[in-house]
């Protein structure tokens, strides 16, 4: 038994240093059994407990995000329109690579620290914070696990220092029921040909690189997607003009038209007829950095409402000192602890190997759903000045509502977390 | 020349925290307070950095003192680009009383020790806003100072100092080794990007201690007594001068 302990404890040194190492297992079995002869030095960390990294990582985040991205946020609001100066200085900073190899031009950092960091910058702006969540969760992390040695060349030191990646499965028919999707991709010698459409694009705008999912075989079914790089400006593509929505409107949302567009052999990631296991895969673990957003959303409206109930006087008292308030107050804050513990535990869950996708799920699901709730009631806290775009809280409940539909609906969720329940009363 | 350069960091209580004067008296509070880099260290920082980067000064070298938690004010330093630190080690106890004269002790030992061809610091720490640690270092080493740079030049042995005094703006053109202390308009630090907060761990920290250096912590001063400043009264408006001249009057100001 201790040799094993040794053996994991060993492995832990290319994660930070987190006291638990020793129950991280490779197994998907059910959960280790903690060994009674505990070496004494391990102890059991609460959740939020960080490396000196992940903790100076954080805090360069917030100071960053406060002073490079908060004085462009309402105009991007306002304008429906991301503005390049954020992106680049995103880049900058090192956040669209931080689980790339520095072989790569990446930061060379974990999973949990991209969930602070979008969790820092949603607190700020939930589109920028959504920018930088697809491009580590979903596109970087495709690469970096599909990606032959040749795609991750010509890819990820661009996606890592300056090209933005799009993720394209969704249709105007695919949206939950993603794997009915019609976009073809017709083989011919060495290249593909693909034809169809796509929707709610993120990022469509700024993308340098597209990850399409396409058929290769409709009459196989879902065993017929693939997953196909698409360079901007190819011929054939063509980008739709940006959805005018209720939030997240920094954040361009377009459609994709395909009309014969040619993309070579060479540009498949990953497996033909595969796509489908990589897109389950890796929304899985986007769902865990879309938790994260909706926890920044919460907690940054949250932080900006406490202090205008704690200065407003009304009947000769601050209206924070209302008992009605401070129930609804501390509901609310113990809403959003749980909301954070739930990402943080899914977030480690996934960094140890362990299972997380019933955890993952569930840790979406709740986040959205406190992050309306929170936003909806800082507002109604700040009475007549939450509801003027003078005060950025209007933005957080406009922002917040997305959190329940996108990387898998409220409803799929629950299905999902479903089957996993079902499945542990199987024995 | 060594190329070499020091660079004194403070651990400060952050700049925008509202500070709040112990039950006691006896100094702010400082437990479970968020704690930053003073600014202007930052600004030190980041000019050192930048001498660097345009190969006029071979290595940065980040010094703090004070109990373990300065580390992690090193460790911003690393992150911002300089090359190994320098933590002095005084106890909590010590760090109460530790004040520019023995810090500025510390850092000329340092300076001898490491053979440092410049020394940079901020002008002053926003908690003490003593504004001496620079110039005693420059004193008990008998080196020159620039102190309050908004510009400064590196020219072969020398380095031309443009200083923001009362008057406007003063050049001044001193030999090296020298002590810079930084103004606010001397540069605008640059954020610890997340590659460089991951190339930082590597980065070593030695410690050191002020026996070491043969230096006394002993301080002569003692604080008798920390208060707020007066709470702000509520101003009285007035409808005209006559009534603003009778009120002055009142008030035993004219």
């Amino acid at each position: 038994m201790s040799s094993s302990l040794v053996r994991i404890l060993s492995k832990a040194s290319r994660y930070p240093c987190v006291p638990w190492a020793a129950l991280r297992s490779r197994s998907t079995a059910s959960l280790p059994d903690v060994p009674s002869q505990q070496p004494p030095a391990v102890s059991f960390a609460p959740l939020q407990t960080f490396s000196e990294e992940e903790g100076m990582m954080r805090e360069a985040v917030q100071k960053y995000a406060r002073d490079c991205i908060a004085p462009y946020v309402s105009k991007m609001d306002e304008e429906s329109a991301m503005d390049p100066a954020v992106i680049k200085s995103l880049f900058d900073q090192g956040l669209m690579g931080i689980e790339i190899d520095p072989e790569y031009g990446g930061t060379g950092s974990t999973f949990f620290s991209s969930i602070l960091v979008i969790e820092e910058l949603a607190k700020v702006d939930a589109s920028v914070a959504v920018l930088c969540d697809i491009q580590n969760t979903l596109i970087n992390t495709l690469l970096s696990n599909l990606g032959t040695p040749q795609q991750k060349e010509q890819y990820l030191s661009r996606l890592s220092t300056d090209m933005v990646g799009s993720f394209c499965l969704s249709e105007a028919e695919a949206g939950s029921d993603a794997f009915a999707l019609k976009t073809r991709a017709e083989k011919h010698k060495d290249y593909y040909v693909i034809n169809g459409s796509k929707m709610w694009i993120s990022n469509a705008e700024h993308a340098g690189v597209f990850l399409v999912m396409a058929n290769v075989d409709p009459a196989a079914g879902y065993r017929g997607i693939t997953c196909f790089m698409v360079d901007r400006d190819t011929e054939g593509m063509a980008i739709g003009k940006k959805e005018n929505k209720l939030g997240l409107r920094a954040s361009s949302t377009c459609p994709l038209n395909f009309d014969n567009v040619k993309v070579p052999e060479k540009n498949i990631l990953g497996q033909v007829g595969h796509g489908y296991k990589y897109a389950i895969g890796m929304l899985n673990e986007g769902r865990i950095g879309i938790a994260a957003q909706m926890l920044g959303v919460a907690q940054g409206c949250f932080d900006h409402t406490i202090p205008y109930t704690r200065q407003r006087i009304q009947f000769g008292q601050r209206i924070f000192d209302f008992q009605g308030l401070q129930h609804q107050i501390s509901h609310v804050a113990t809403q959003i602890e749980a909301a954070r513990l739930l990402t943080y535990n899914a977030a480690r869950l996934k960094e140890a190997g362990r299972p997380f996708i019933k955890e993952a799920c569930m840790a979406k699901y709740f986040t959205s759903e406190v992050a309306t709730l929170t936003t909806s009631k800082c507002i109604e806290w700040m009475g007549g000045v939450g509801f003027t775009k003078d005060y950025p809280i209007e933005k957080y409940y406009r922002d917040c509502k997305i959190g329940t539909i996108y990387e898998g609906t409220t409803n799929i969720q629950l299905s999902t977390m479903a089957k996993y329940i079902d499945k542990e009363y199987d024995h | 020349m060594s190329g070499r350069v020091l660079v004194g960091v403070k651990r400060v209580i952050d700049y925008a925290v509202k500070i709040r004067v112990k039950p006691d008296h006896s100094g702010v509070v400082t437990e479970g307070v968020k704690h930053s880099m003073n600014p202007f260290c930052e600004i030190a920082v980041e000019e050192a950095v930048k001498m660097k980067e345009k190969k006029l000064i071979k290595e940065v070298v980040a010094v703090s003192c004070g109990p373990q938690q300065v580390q992690e004010t090193i460790r911003t330093a690393l992150a911002m680009g300089a090359d190994r630190g320098i933590h002095v080690e005084v106890s909590a106890k010590e760090y109460e009383s530790l004040g520019p004269l023995q810090v500025s002790k510390i850092l000329a030992a340092l300076a001898k020790k490491e053979e440092a061809q410049l020394i940079i610091l901020g002008k002053q720490a926003i908690d003490g806003d003593c504004n001496q640690t620079g110039q005693m270092t420059a004193a008990l080493l008998d080196w020159p100072q620039g102190t309050f740079a908004s510009e400064v030049t590196l020219e072969g042995g020398h380095v031309k100092v443009v200083r923001e005094i009362d008057g406007g703006l003063e050049t001044i053109k001193i030999n090296t080794p020298a002590v810079l202390t930084a103004d606010l308009r001397l540069n605008t630090p640059r954020y610890a990007t997340l590659p460089n907060i991951m190339k930082a761990k590597k980065k070593k920290i030695a410690n050191v201690k002020p026996a070491d250096l043969g230096v006394e912590l002993a301080s002569k001063l003692q604080v008798l007594r920390v208060d707020a400043p007066p709470q702000r009264e509520a101003g009285v408006k007035v409808e005209s001068v006559a009534d603003l001249v009778a009120k002055l009057k009142e008030a035993g100001t004219i």
